[in-house]
């Protein structure tokens, strides 16, 4: 990989706030720098350490349980460089051209050149689709932690939460905790796969202790608990009103107000993809990331690639790879750096991916899911295109591959561009052409990263700066 | 019109003065656009194509399912914006109003 | 790797609108057709251009093609099995100033001959038939039959009409080696391919000027990249598709809502893909709210770019080789090839089956990028000539 020397009259830049990015800003800070830190929410901590709007009272422990030192020390951190660093809140990048990014903050429009870019874009909930998900009253279990973190509301008088992943069990203690009434939690996992993964977890006892302590206290709160759950189907008309499933004992039925559903998480890859930095297929995220070498560079020169933004592996693993991705661009300017450290991180890093895999195993992903979406499920919910409509584009036209089939029938043309629908049509696609999942590809991105407005551009018709 | 979000936290709060659909509405310093909303009603907007409604779906300004307007055209996504005094948001009507000079 | 061999009678290189509607039109007529294609068929610009079916404003040198083409476009339907997305909304010249109208008026003079029904209107006429437009359009020329289609649907139906009508279509096959034995033309894949063909069709897009390259007739040929980008589905406003005479963006409105905007230039990022930049996006996001108030509170939701090819006369090539009997190009189409794509596949076939076409061809021919008027290598086939299988 040949080297191009990063403009060192440019100064680093940091896009995302979250664990990730606040480590990678301290250790910049640290060797002398002043990075900027560019990121969408008015505060710093990401998603998983979101701070709530000012005028909220509770304190850490209620917002973050068991996180609430981690999540401190973040922010805290973050409060005490902030005055040598350049914080942007509330700002967006858009597009990525050689080394400038394109900014949009308060619906004005801006840009700045990089001296190294860390993206630490961090990650959203990875769905897919049950009959009636796009009902109002139906969330993310990422939704459904922001309800409650952010704004100190649960997403219904009486929610159900679905899916699979430890993010389920840690939302409904949170919510059970927090007095909502948690109808059930319906995990497609089962018990013999959560056992075979124990000693996986063991790798990380606290991980494990923590999941473990989340189920029993459910149990305490009286939350039912349902597991290999398969055949979601959310009843109602203009709103949520009831869920139906089936299990080993059969079919159920549950009426509430509200479902909160995930399938782990996907990683917001799309600055990466417009940098022009390389991807592959990772069989344990079971999606397209981009490459990175062990210190968190990316194929392309200059750009550094940190936290759940370029493949999930928790919080705790992020602020590991956020400091050795500034590291690795403080070395690439010039700078001298802890080269222990460097391997300490390094190693430490590695170590995570062992507990991804043992969670993997203790959460499989539904690998079942296309073979039983029947063709009348909603898949693209912003351009409302339905699982047939895409299996139409594959056996009558052809499509083999994710573009190929989004050109035809559009799914991944909305507004989201392929955030929601994107591992969804992947599934049904690869089964539909009869392929492994790696072989139908991934949606090409775009600029803009999100909706941009037309009322961005200057008034008087003068030239963007 | 019956609320889908469910407040069970942070009640003690200055009030703020919107409308929906000029119905005139209160809700609390801090929340976003979609908390206020969601905690009178049930729906924030309508699906282009089958006109079915929306209610938001991820509440982390990724899934762009919560663009609202407000009378005066402007759009903003619900779920990233805090309610201010005064905003006069809609939410059955179409983000091209005003076709036509 | 398999080493595979196919004798054909016309070997096509390249799977776009104009390729494809040869294959189609040449198994219409009866004769065995293997269209190679490095990508999918109409993956490139004849499937991520802006979708204008026009003939409004082109080259008089073209106005024979077109015309053409607008007959076989009524036929879509039963050519491809549904619509495309093909409108015939009417195309609105925008004038911005009366030397504009002048322009569109000269034009329209010019053009009589060739009936394509122009109206022109004043300013008063324009606002009552388009109030959503802005002050800065003074009148237009509208052509009531030309329109739009989505270029993402029809170039691969055109490719799937060839196949169902018998033509062997090779994707993700690059043709890295085309020769002549002295028999018939020979080409080969990167893949280990070998197609042997009496006629070759170089309709390879930008990358056309490698393969005539080969054969001896190199061509001022530049790759460029139309940027475009497209609007939420909005509140169908937007009843004709629009340019804006002088140059400037162009615009349409699908029925789904959302609104296709080109203008300006994107950039490469590898030999094949291209992107828009922010500034063509930018620049063309403020000319087309200007003009089109209806979009101030949209939003832009995604933006693109393809690789175009351009000849620095504006003209395409389509015709005869100058150096090799058998070989055919249509190539060049300077970002307006979506229209007379269909046009420029029935005359290729044409030119294939009889050796000449009805539609006049004359000016678009490859000779005229010949460096001196030294003779050619070979015999140049002259219109009239049969051409032996």
């Amino acid at each position: 990989m040949s080297r191009r020397v990063i403009d060192v009259a440019s100064p680093p830049v940091i896009v995302g706030a979250g664990p990730a990015g606040v480590r990678a800003a301290q250790a910049l800070v640290a060797h002398g720098l002043r990075p900027v830190v560019v990121d969408e929410s008015p505060r710093c901590g990401g998603q998983i350490y979101r701070q709530p709007p000012p005028g909220h009272v509770r304190d850490k422990r209620s917002l973050y349980g068991f996180e609430a030192a981690r999540a401190d020390a973040v922010h805290h951190t973050f409060e005490t460089i902030a005055n040598r660093l350049d914080h942007r809140p509330g700002m967006l990048v858009w597009s990525l051209e050689g080394d400038t990014l394109h900014l949009l903050r308060d619906g004005r429009a801006d840009r700045l050149r990089h001296g190294g870019l860390v993206v630490a874009t961090g990650a959203t909930d990875r769905v897919l689709p049950f009959s009636g998900w796009t009902l109002p009253g139906v969330t993310t279990l990422g939704a459904a932690q922001v309800a409650l973190k952010y704004q100190g509301c649960a997403i219904g008088a009486r929610a159900v939460l679905a899916g699979t992943g430890p993010l389920l069990y840690l939302v409904a203690y949170q919510y059970a905790k927090a007095g909502a009434q948690v109808a059930a939690v319906l995990d497609s996992a089962s018990l013999s796969d959560q056992a075979a993964a124990l000693p996986a977890l063991l790798r990380d006892p606290a991980v494990l202790a923590k999941g473990l302590y989340y189920v029993a206290r459910l149990r305490t709160l009286g939350v039912p608990v349902y597991r290999g759950v398969r055949g979601l189907r959310a009843r109602g008309g203009e709103r949520v009103e009831g869920i139906d499933w089936q299990d080993a004992q059969g079919e159920h039925a549950l009426d509430c107000d509200a479902i909160g559903f995930g399938y782990a998480l996907r990683s917001e890859t799309q600055l990466a993809d417009l940098a022009g930095c390389e991807f592959a297929f990772d069989p344990l995220q079971r999606a397209h990331l981009p490459l990175r070498d062990a210190a968190g560079r990316a194929s392309v020169p200059g750009i550094y690639l940190a936290g759940d933004g370029a493949g999930v592996r928790g919080a705790d693993a992020a602020e590991l790879a956020g400091e050795l991705a500034a590291l690795a661009l403080l070395a690439d300017r010039g700078v001298a750096v802890d080269a222990w450290r460097l391997a300490e991180l390094q190693q430490r890093l590695a170590r995570s991916t062992l507990l991804r895999q043992g969670l993997e195993r203790a959460f499989p992903f539904p690998e079942d899911w296309a073979a039983q979406a029947p063709d009348d499920l909603l898949l693209c919910r912003c351009e409302e295109i339905s699982v047939g409509q895409l299996r139409q584009a594959a056996r009558e036209a052809g499509a083999d591959e994710l573009n190929r089939a989004k050109a035809l029938c559009r799914v991944g043309m909305g507004r989201c561009q392929g955030r929601y629908c994107g591992a969804a049509a992947a599934e049904v696609l690869a089964q539909a052409v009869g392929v492994p999942i790696a072989q139908v590809g991934r949606l090409r991105g775009q600029a803009p990263v999100k909706p941009i407005p037309f009322a961005m551009l200057d008034d008087d018709g003068e030239a963007t700066r | 019109m019956k609320p889908l979000l469910h407040r069970l936290a942070e009640r003690d709060r200055a009030t703020v003065h919107f409308t929906l659909d000029g119905l005139p509405l209160t809700a609390l310093a801090g929340d976003t656009v979609l908390t206020a909303v969601l905690t009178h009603t049930d729906r924030l907007r309508r699906a282009e194509f089958s006109g079915a409604p929306r209610a938001g779906f991820c509440l982390m300004g990724a899934c762009q399912d919560c663009w609202m307007a407000t009378e005066g055209g402007e759009r903003l996504r619900a779920c990233s914006r805090l309610i201010e005094d005064g905003m006069r948001l809609l939410s059955g009507a179409s983000p091209a109003d005003g076709a036509g000079r | 790797m398999s080493a595979q061999r196919v004798d054909t009678e016309v070997a096509i290189v390249g799977g776009g609108i104009v390729g494809a509607s040869a294959a189609l039109y040449l198994r219409r007529m009866g004769l065995r057709v293997v269209l190679l294609e490095r990508d999918l068929c109409g993956s490139r610009s004849s499937g991520v251009n802006f979708g204008g079916v026009r003939r409004q404003g082109r080259a008089l040198a073209l106005l024979p093609l077109a015309q053409r083409s607008h007959l076989l476009w009524g036929g879509l339907r039963e050519t491809i099995g549904s619509d495309g997305e093909y409108l015939r909304s009417g195309h609105l010249k925008i004038a911005r100033s009366p030397a504009d109208m002048d322009s569109l008026e000269a034009y329209r003079e010019r053009t009589r001959d060739f009936d394509l029904g122009l109206q022109l209107l004043g300013r008063e006429a324009l606002r009552e038939r388009c109030p959503w437009l802005g002050d800065a359009a003074v009148g237009g020329s509208l052509c009531p039959e030309d329109g739009h289609a989505n270029p993402r649907l029809v170039s691969p139906a055109i490719a799937r009409a060839a196949q169902a009508a018998g033509a062997e279509v090779h994707e993700r096959t690059e043709i890295v080696e085309a020769r002549h034995d002295g028999h018939g033309f020979v080409l080969r894949s990167a893949g280990g391919l070998e197609v042997r063909a009496v006629h070759l069709l170089n309709c390879a897009g930008a990358w056309s000027g490698r393969l005539a390259e080969q054969f001896g007739e190199p061509v001022p040929l530049t790759g460029e990249h139309p940027a475009m980008f497209v609007t939420e589905p909005l509140p169908l406003f937007m009843n004709l598709s629009l340019g804006v005479e002088g140059g400037g963006i162009y615009a349409r409105q699908a029925l789904r809502g959302n609104c296709v905007i080109g203008g300006g230039r994107g950039f490469t990022i590898d030999a094949q893909r291209a992107r828009n930049s922010q500034m063509a996006l930018t620049t063309a996001m403020r000319q087309a709210v200007h003009l089109l108030p209806p979009l101030r509170h949209a939003l832009v939701i995604r933006s693109w770019s393809g690789t175009e090819g351009y000849l620095p006369d504006h003209l395409p090539v389509v015709g005869a080789s100058g150096t090799t009997p058998g070989l055919l190009h249509g190539f060049g189409f300077n970002g307006e090839g979506f229209q007379t794509g269909l046009g420029v596949g029935a005359v290729l076939a044409d030119l294939v089956r009889d050796g000449r076409s009805a539609t006049p061809i004359a000016p678009l021919s490859i000779t005229r990028f010949r460096a001196s008027p030294a003779e050619p290598a070979a015999p140049v086939p002259q219109p009239g000539d049969i051409v032996h299988p």
